[in-house]
């Protein structure tokens, strides 16, 4: 057993293990050129979910990060 | 069985969660499926560690425009069209005799996309992030880089601010290559200094 998870071995591996991390992901980028907030919004989020459990898988950390960033949007979206 | 047509199985509660929210963000029109596949193609396609294979290759080759990217990262990389979410700030650290450079991001995971993609699993894994901080030559050991004992290792740790790119040692024997051929020779691990050229 390595203290590291698929040590790299080589470039091109893929990104995302399952369609929905791709999802998530693309979500929060989107968001971001959509309604132009600095990306450290984002970021400050992820940090703090990351932190509230650092075991949880990293785009299940990006998700939950992502609820709370769409939670806080105004409910009028006149843009 | 209600299921997405190419799954046997039915959406976990995480599948369920992400297509919740993309079907609250489409409804407040912030996002659509085209562009999102389009943003998944991208990153895992387009923007590689190739757009720092080149940023390396420039440097290599061009000792002017090595000196402006160790002296501004951000307007030097520019120079050749990379930039981005992420991508902002970047301060690139030369390897040389004696100096081995690796980046982390103990915090999160910070990391400059716009020249490396994104970043691999093991690269935002809590060991990693906090291993590397504490025993640098162990973890690369582990990694297949083994460094000599008096090779200073000098660990970056991104933040909010700086992102890093480890400018790799051109390889020995390489004079004859042109810039081209030299960025095929730089990988990604090469540039988060996890792995040698």
């Amino acid at each position: 057993m390595r203290g590291i998870e698929a040590p790299p071995r080589r470039n091109g591996e893929l990104v995302f293990a399952a369609p929905w991390e791709g999802r998530v992901f693309a979500m929060a980028i989107a968001l971001q050129q959509r309604l132009a907030f600095p990306w450290d919004d984002f970021r400050h989020r992820l940090i703090a979910e990351i932190e509230r459990d650092p075991q949880r898988p990293y785009y299940e950390s990006w998700l939950a990060a992502l609820e709370a960033l769409t939670a806080d949007l105004p409910g009028d979206q006149s843009w | 069985m209600t299921g997405p047509p190419h799954h046997d199985a039915p959406p976990s509660a995480i599948e369920q969660r992400v297509a919740t929210l993309e079907a609250l963000l489409t409804d407040k029109g912030l996002v659509k499926a085209e562009f999102l596949d389009a943003i998944v193609r991208s990153y895992e396609n387009d923007i590689g560690a190739r757009n720092g294979a080149r940023v390396v290759a420039r440097a290599w080759t061009d000792p002017e425009y090595q000196q402006r990217l160790l002296a501004d990262g951000t307007a030097a990389i520019a120079e050749l069209g990379f930039g981005g979410p992420e991508g902002e700030h970047v301060v690139v650290v030369e390897n040389r005799p004696g100096v081995h450079n690796v980046i982390v991001c103990t915090l999160c995971s910070c990391y400059p996309w716009a020249l490396l993609g994104l970043p691999p699993v093991w690269y935002k894994s809590p060991t990693y992030r906090a291993r590397m901080v504490r025993e640098p030559r162990a973890v690369l050991r582990e990694m297949g880089l083994e460094l000599a004992d008096d090779v200073e290792i000098r660990v970056w740790d991104s933040s909010a601010e700086i992102r890093y790119l480890v400018l790799p040692e051109r390889p020995a024997g390489t004079e004859d290559l042109d810039e081209e051929q030299l960025a095929a020779l730089v990988t990604r691990d090469g540039m988060v200094g996890v792995a040698a050229l």
